[in-house]
């Protein structure tokens, strides 16, 4: 499927352009890891800076190069291999945190890993809300796709939290939407285009967010239960309890019982009240619910190993245990383990399909739930190695299609973009 | 008669397309729609359409566009920025016949709405099931979801809620070459960009919406409410702070100074503290442990903070009568100033003291008074500039203090709207917010859109033929003030 990568002399002109502006660069190697879902780029460059990551684009932008955005690389393999590829632009040196805590607002560096931010912002009491679900993350790469954990059931998925954004685009010049502050609308809200976007609008530098305070007390309620019902019943309620809680978060190992985890975030009294008020309505399980006062380790991240698929599952949510049991269904019709996770009150779901499994089994299951799911959808967030460029659809029906490749080709004329990786071929 | 030759052609086929009630052509008639809220900005539009399905504003859009046409979304019409504002060649939509709920679907926490369904409308369709639609803009009783769609509206309790944005699963639009698209739906991802996401907020640049699916909260266990009394606006400032370093985040913190208490009580009698050089308001909502343990938390801050006097309501009644003076404060300075400009800016939350300052001192330099009211736990300004139109030197003066207003926000690193938008009224500012290349990455958004630039032309992005006014100033009330039947914001 690759096109034809640009010439060597091109990439060997480049190469010098970089040194020249100080920007590091070096080729790109398969066991450094840098092959972009099986694509390797020529080369790597690494800019220390926006005004780099500018000098880095205008050189891709003048010799034709395709350009695909990294941060930490633990998402790499998400999405479509791009057609052609170049050049990775690494983000992993723009870093720095700007915390106003006063005002709750964080200006991150794209190549802030995301466990790090978090650490700062914890020393002023306050947190970004979005949990960590792939580990090793950066910011940018959190941004880039969309992912948000358990908390955005209260809180807002990562869409919901940015409010500023500067993106180097295709032209090479970087521009800035939203600002410092939560409430704002003027202008467009650009950053709602680049968030998901999987960097095929640009390559996002640095990322506003607005914080949360850390409550003084969590309470995690856990319930455990093999019986669809009564975990349809749980979640129903769950949606409707003035408990509030941060996050109805299901997860469903292959194999094994469905637990219900419900996060209550507060003050001290308030918690103990409220957990109460959670785990007595939480009946009928296979035990009595237990609750904690911390998160497990783990708490939030993807199922699966690294290498499975992952697919990316979202439904209207009384449709959510449903949508878990046909995932899980799917796979046992084809004798293939499906574990899922993922937010029950927000309809959202990750489901892991092992690494190992044939191509075929894997585009079974994704067309099986396609159909049975009514509304919602089903993308191939993270395609195993086997599954690529096997023609499973990743993606699936996607409304708006055609303006989509309207803003696409606006904003990425040339198709320089990470060219491919994204929905119809983007 | 429509004057615009072009657009008289297109009278007959409006009117088979949309119905004989549907097209207004008579001049008198189009003139009642020749502003919104933002009354001094004002154009008779060359006609008016009222159509009553998405089939209808498809066409409508793409006769539009076949005949290059501008055309102009409107809902009930009670924006502040100009959105609204008519073009005098163009076609004005006006989507206040589609007022239908289509669907409530509780299991699945949304509802479907049309877009000229009223906003509170939407709460009163989910309040029997315990549910209501969270964004809450003061006009709430008359202004229009799909308005709010393209304002990305947000009102009182946005600073824990979130706007309009954050409350939106899909919505069916009708972009300006007449095409009907879905985007979003009734789950909350979907593949591909965010498209929702941009259109929401885009002013009607970007098409109109013609269905939309919003989602449904459930309504909270406990709001408590409590009115605090300070000497000072220091004072009352200090205790925000004090409420936010506590990690408390409220529904709602409303600040007024001493001035717009004056008014407020003059209009509306609504009793507050006498004396106070500041009132606050705090909302707290969520489950009832919570709620009465930070509305202790919150009642001691206040103290330490200089409160004066604490007044709390735990019903709806009293609940409102707290809610009363803040609720009327735009509309109640017309007692006390013949004409008055409202302004809407942002400031971090920690430079509103110094940016109050700044006022302050803008006004005594100039002899304008400006009456303080604000959101004041986003730092969401809404200072009202006070003068006599009578007085063209004086006017200037009060346009120049509300231009001015607007540059401390931009300085200290805020906004020049948080919530009445750019529309044609702040377009010219929008350059000492944006760079031009900013600015240039807006336009291609717009242009994906709308490549034939017919969609609500010359507003939000500067246009140099726009550019040469000035914001104007406000000397009337909106009608839908005058009747009661919506307060500013």
């Amino acid at each position: 499927m690759s096109e034809t990568a640009r010439a060597p002399a091109a990439i060997e002109t480049v190469a010098s352009k970089l040194a020249a502006h100080g920007i590091h660069a070096r080729p790109g190697e398969e066991r450094a890891g840098d092959a972009v879902s099986g694509v390797v780029p020529s080369l790597v460059a690494t800019p220390a800076d926006t005004a780099g990551v500018e000098s880095a684009m205008a050189l891709a932008n003048r010799h034709g190069l395709a350009v695909v955005a990294r941060g930490n690389g633990s998402k790499i393999d998400w999405g479509a291999p791009p057609r052609r590829l170049d050049m990775t632009v690494a983000t992993t040196a723009l870093t720095g945190i700007t915390h106003a805590s006063g005002d709750l607002v964080a200006r991150v560096g794209a190549g802030t890993p995301l466990a790090q931010l978090q650490e700062e912002l914890a020393t002023a009491g306050q947190r970004l809300s979005v949990d960590t679900v792939i580990a090793g993350s950066t910011v940018g790469g959190v941004v880039a796709t969309g992912l948000s954990g358990p908390r955005r059931l209260l809180h807002g998925s990562v869409r919901d939290l940015v409010i500023g954004m500067t993106v180097v685009g295709a032209d090479a010049v970087a521009t800035s939407s939203g600002g410092a502050v939560v409430k704002n609308v003027a202008g467009y809200d650009l950053a709602k285009l680049h968030t998901g976007a999987l960097g095929t609008l640009g390559v996002i530098t640095s990322v506003t967010f607005r914080l949360h305070p850390i409550a003084p007390a969590l309470r995690l309620v856990r319930a455990t239960t093999s019986d669809p019902a009564a975990a349809r019943a749980w979640v129903w309620d769950m949606a409707r309890s003035p408990a509030v809680a941060s996050a109805v978060e299901l997860d469903w190992p292959a194999g094994g019982a469905l637990h219900l985890y419900v996060l209550l975030e507060g003050t001290v009294a308030g918690v103990e009240a409220r957990a109460a008020a959670v785990a007595a309505s939480l009946r009928g399980g296979a035990a009595e619910p237990d609750t904690r006062a911390d998160l497990p380790a783990g708490w939030g991240a993807a199922p699966g190993e690294d290498g499975d698929t992952l697919l990316r599952v979202s439904c209207p949510i009384a449709a959510t245990v449903d949508t878990a049991l046909a995932l899980r269904s799917a796979g046992e019709a084809v004798g293939v383990p499906v574990a899922v996770r993922g937010s029950a009150g927000a309809g959202v779901l990750l489901a892991s399909v092992p690494a190992r499994t044939a191509a075929a089994d894997v585009a079974t299951i994704v067309t099986r739930v396609r159909t049975e799911l009514a509304e919602g959808s089903v993308t191939v967030a993270r395609p195993a190695a086997a599954v690529r460029g096997s023609g499973l659809d990743l993606w699936g029906e996607v409304a708006g299609l055609e303006l989509m490749r309207a803003v696409k080709d606006s904003f990425d004329p040339g198709h320089h973009l990470a060219p491919g990786r994204f929905v119809g071929g983007i | 008669m429509v004057d615009n030759p072009d657009l008289s052609a297109l009278l007959p086929t409006l009117r088979a397309l949309c119905g004989e009630d549907g097209v207004i052509a008579e001049e008198a008639q189009r003139r009642t729609y020749d502003a919104d809220g933002l009354t001094h900005h004002s154009a008779v539009p060359g006609a008016v359409v009222l159509p009553t399905t998405a089939e209808q504003v498809a066409e409508v859009v793409r006769l539009c566009a076949e005949h290059g046409v501008p055309f102009v979304p409107r809902g009930s019409g009670t924006g502040l920025s100009g959105g609204a504002m008519p073009h005098p060649e163009g076609v004005l939509i006006v989507t206040s016949r589609m007022r239908r709920i289509l669907r409530v679907d509780i299991d699945n926490q949304y509802a479907v709405v049309e877009p000229g369904v009223f906003n509170l409308d939407v709460t009163r369709a989910a309040a029997p099931h315990g549910h209501y639609y969270a964004p809450d803009p003061s006009s709430q009783q008359v202004c229009s979801v799909g308005g709010n769609i393209a304002e990305n509206s947000g009102g009182a309790h946005c600073l824990k809620y979130g706007f309009t944005v954050n409350h939106v699963l899909g919505m069916q639009v009708v972009t300006p070459d007449g095409s009907i698209v879905e985007l979003g739906g009734t789950a909350a991802e979907q593949p591909g960009y965010d498209l929702m996401g941009a259109f929401i907020g885009s002013e009607g640049t970007l098409g109109i919406a013609t269905r939309i699916t919003v989602r449904l909260l459930p309504a909270p266990e406990k709001v408590r409410t409590l009115l605090a009394a300070f000497p000072s606006m220091d004072a009352g400032g200090s205790a925000v702070s004090a409420i936010i370093a506590a990690g408390v985040l409220p529904a709602a913190i409303e600040m007024m100074d001493a001035l717009a208490i004056e008014a407020a009580e003059a209009a509306v009698h609504c009793d507050y503290p006498p004396g106070a050089g500041a009132v606050l308001i705090v909302e707290l909502d969520g489950p009832a442990s919570e709620v009465d343990a930070q509305f202790d938390a919150v009642t001691e801050l206040c103290r330490e903070a200089g409160a004066f006097e604490i007044r709390t309501a735990s019903d709806a009644a009293e609940r409102a009568r707290v809610w009363k003076g803040r609720k009327s404060a735009f509309a109640a300075v017309g007692r006390i100033s013949p004409a008055y400009i409202v302004q809407d800016g942002v400031v971090p939350r920690t430079a509103l003291p110094e940016v109050l300052r700044g006022i302050a001192e803008l006004s005594a330099t100039t002899g304008i008074r400006v009456a303080n009211v604000f959101h004041a736990g986003d730092g969401n300004l809404h200072p009202l500039v006070l003068f006599d139109h009578a007085d063209s030197a004086a006017a200037e003066r009060a346009a120049e203090v509300s231009g001015a207003i607007l540059d401390l926000c931009i300085e200290h690193g805020g906004s020049i709207t948080g919530e009445h938008g750019v529309g044609v009224d702040k377009a010219c500012h929008m350059p000492r917010m944006f760079s031009p290349a900013d600015l240039a990455a807006m336009e291609r958004l717009r242009r994906a859109f709308d490549p034939a630039g017919l969609a609500n032309p010359e507003k939000l992005l500067p246009t140099p033929r726009l550019c040469g006014e000035r914001p104007g100033v406000r000397t009337e009330e909106h009608p839908l003030v005058a009747s009661g039947e919506a307060e500013l914001f």
